[in-house]
């Protein structure tokens, strides 16, 4: 019956995959993991298919967690050579790897990213602190009347939290939770915020999640809303409501500086220079992972790392400048490519 | 009398409010067919507004002397030499000979922003593909840089910000003027793989994708999909495990179509080892996704075919086997066809379940078989929608419109099929 064709289709893809599997020797560098990196890696690769004999990288935007699921769940080629990552490996990752033989990872900090909380230029400028993102945009919030309790968050204008900041709405769009730049937002600027009550940060020592679910969480009661991983379409909306204010990466607000303006945090505001020298607080590094066991076996794996820290490149004149990346301090990248030189593996001591 | 009057004038009374509810109620079909319309115009326009623009490339033409010594390059078969050689220096010469002022460190910096980044690749390839033409002056064109192509296609433009410099576009509104940057229908468009830089980018590469992927799925869902249905309909006996069966197959169809992707990432992936990004894991998953779909289109098909024929053909000594296939399978045909046609533009759309088989890729070259890394249309046109970068908010519109213009004909050879082919009895 039907039952037949399906197990006819399923040994027919079998077949299929058993003449296909053992014929898989790999000429394309894989990369896989994070959409931030995304961006910087594609210049790196396309430029790198272009200048040399080695075929062009092939990437995929699978965000920092699941590239790196996907980067140790072994070695051989149909396991990818490289991942990128907008945060550093965890402990429990390197041990994921270790567990499935992916003993030696080089890593590459490639540089950051700041994150911006930006309006239409029609809309007012402001300048936040950390504690007023806090405030605006957190679940619970400390009693504005005073005392050590948390009530839910009262704050329905900007004007509500300190007078100095305009008498509107407040309405922010900002990235889903699977998004690598909410983590990087809410671990930066909101925890930032959070920690500066005494009272909050004292409940880490004693209670880690409960610290955590205050730091953390976002309000849900409409202020604060999730556009999707898409930042261009938080942008659109920017443009056309000058009230609302979005949070999403530094190169998007280069690509349209034009039309939109960046809050500026404890009077710094987003530049290379203040996220290079992290004077601009919510600010990031970028990283990727080397699988050392491909190097050698896939071809190009070190033309590639190269190309990419080289200084034309990730330099502080380089391509990737173009695109929005802020180059680490020379002194950083020097230290880089000498490890990336050496293939000097990740140590669990480092993390 | 008094009641029987009253009586006529209660009909008469009513048939006017009959009619009126009658014509309201075709006011309110009327009124949907409208609002659809009327969204379709809008989506169209708004593509169309926002993608023409992607058909249409910025060019610039210099005369570039391929002085040696300006390009540390003594001969142009040395390979050494040649990854050495600067190949944008002659690019620039170029350039200054329309603007001699432009020498400080900063204007040559916005000079050669002026130039696409791979205008560089293009001398390099010439010099090694014909070294003899060293020490020449060779006319060549190149595109421009992507923010120049902005800037000449959409100044004015409230939707695009500018970030070209004002000497930049003064320098940009004088070679325009000069007929030196030009505008002109955008081949690259359709001839190149992905690219990172919009002006670079096009969609040949994820129009061979979707074709090795749309292969491989028509080539595994027909025929299983039309031998499921033949049996199910003609040879299968009447009890509950057809039942359960039949009710399966149903379901199948309603099932969203990531679950698809999942089943496809355990499976042909997991199991089987194959290959991630290739066409042959995305069409095995879409098959599956659109099986359902030939299934039941194929026995709706089967269905209509009258049981005169089946009864004549039998009456004529035919066998089982010789009439399903003398007979039944090729009057049903046009309509397998069509369900198959349809199904594979739904298959076509697809992006959910091609981004856990690793589809969602940057790949620039061009797939050149089954088994090499490739991406799909609406994939590309997802990518292009998600970057920074305004030049490829066009080309995601472009990109839509040759989606669109796939699905248009492919839906309408459907049609054509079934207006052609069906017979009626």
């Amino acid at each position: 019956m039907k039952l037949k064709s399906v197990v006819a289709s399923v040994a027919l893809a079998g077949s299929i995959a058993a003449v296909s599997a053992p014929a898989m020797a790999r000429d394309t560098i894989n990369i896989v993991g994070s959409s931030t990196v995304y961006p910087f890696a594609t210049v790196v690769a396309e430029r790198f298919g272009r200048n040399t004999d080695f075929p062009t990288p092939k990437l995929e935007s699978t965000g920092s967690g699941g590239g790196l699921k996907l980067f140790c769940a072994g070695i051989g080629t149909q396991h990818p050579d490289i991942t990128n990552a907008s945060r550093r490996i965890k402990k429990s990752e390197v041990e994921l790897c270790a567990s499935n033989g992916v003993e030696d990872i080089t890593e590459v900090k490639i540089g950051s990213d700041g994150i911006v909380i930006a309006n239409s230029k029609n809309g007012p400028a402001v300048d936040l602190s950390l504690k007023q993102i806090f405030l605006a945009l957190a679940k619970e919030v400390p009693d504005p009347k005073g005392g050590e309790k948390l009530v839910a968050n009262p704050y329905e204008k900007w004007s509500d939290i300190d007078s100095s900041l305009p008498n509107e709405e407040i309405f922010v769009m900002g990235p889903p939770p699977t998004s690598g730049t909410r983590d990087a937002f809410v671990e930066i600027a909101m925890e930032g915020g959070c920690k500066k009550y005494d009272w909050i940060k004292a409940i880490k020592k004693q209670d880690k999640s409960k610290y955590k679910s205050i730091c953390h969480s976002m309000r849900e009661d409409g202020p604060f809303v999730e556009a999707g991983e898409n930042d261009n379409l938080i942008v659109q909306r920017l443009e056309q409501d000058d009230h609302a204010f979005g949070i999403f990466g530094y190169s998007f607000l280069m690509e349209n500086s034009g039309k939109i303006q960046a809050a500026t945090i404890n009077g710094v505001g987003p530049t290379p220079e203040t996220i290079a020298d992290e004077a601009y607080p919510v600010a990031r590094s970028l990283y990727f992972y080397i699988k050392n066991a491909h190097v050698g076996v896939v071809p190009g794996i070190q033309e590639y790392v190269a190309e990419f820290t080289s200084e034309g490149a990730w330099g502080d004149n380089g391509y990737l400048v173009d695109v929005g990346l802020i180059p680490n301090p020379r002194k950083t990248r020097m230290e880089v490519v000498k490890r990336v030189k050496n293939l000097t593996p990740l140590t669990a001591a480092e993390l | 009398m008094t009641d029987q009057r009253s009586q006529a004038e209660i009909v008469r009374e009513s048939l006017k409010v009959r009619y009126r509810k009658e014509r309201r109620f075709r006011l309110y079909g009327m009124a949907a067919i409208a609002v659809a319309l009327l969204s379709l115009l809008i989506l169209f326009t708004d593509i169309v507004g926002k993608g023409y623009t992607g058909f249409i490339k910025t060019t610039i033409t210099l005369d570039v002397s391929l002085d040696g010594e300006a390009m540390y390059l003594e001969d142009a078969r040395d390979k050494d030499q040649l990854s050495m050689a600067d190949f944008q220096a002659p690019i620039i010469s170029a350039l200054q000979e329309y603007f001699p002022e432009a020498t400080g460190r900063k204007d040559v910096r916005e000079l050669k922003r002026l130039v696409g980044s791979y205008a560089g690749n293009r001398v390099r390839n010439l010099l090694t593909e014909q070294p003899e033409l060293l020490g020449t002056t060779q006319t060549m064109t190149f595109l421009v840089h992507d923010t120049v192509s902005v800037y000449v296609k959409h100044a004015g433009s409230d939707a695009y910000s500018i970030r070209l410099s004002e000497q930049q576009q003064r320098w940009v509104d004088e070679l325009v003027e000069k007929g030196v940057v030009e505008t002109a229908f955008n081949d690259v468009f359709f001839s190149r793989g992905d690219s990172r830089e919009p002006s670079n980018a096009g969609v040949l590469g994820a129009i061979v994708g979707s074709l090795f992927t749309m292969v491989v799925t028509i080539a595994i869902a027909f025929p299983v999909g039309v031998a499921a249905a033949v049996y199910l309909e003609e040879f299968a006996p009447q009890n509950k495990l057809t039942d359960f069966i039949e009710v399966n197959i149903n379901n199948l169809a309603a099932v969203p179509s990531i679950i698809f992707g999942l089943l496809g990432l355990a499976v042909f992936i997991g199991l089987f080892g194959m290959p991630r990004s290739v066409p042959v894991v995305g069409g095995l998953v879409l098959a599956l996704m659109t099986l359902p779909t030939i299934i039941i289109s194929s026995r709706a098909a089967i269905k209509s075919v009258p049981p005169s024929i089946r009864e004549a053909a039998e009456g004529m000594g035919a066998s089982k086997m010789q009439v399903v296939l003398h007979h039944v399978v090729p009057l049903a045909m046009p309509g397998m066809m069509t369900g198959s046609i349809i199904g594979m533009a739904q298959a076509l759309g697809e992006t959910a379940p091609l981004l856990l088989i690793g589809m969602v890729a940057f790949i620039v070259e061009i797939p050149d078989g089954f088994f090499s890394s490739a991406t799909v249309l609406p994939v590309q046109i997802y990518l292009w929608a998600s970057s920074a970068e305004q030049g490829f908010v066009e080309l995601a519109s472009a990109g839509i419109m040759i989606l669109l213009t796939f699905m248009i004909t492919m839906n309408a050879m459907a049609i054509w099929l079934r207006k052609r082919l069906e017979r009626r009895w």
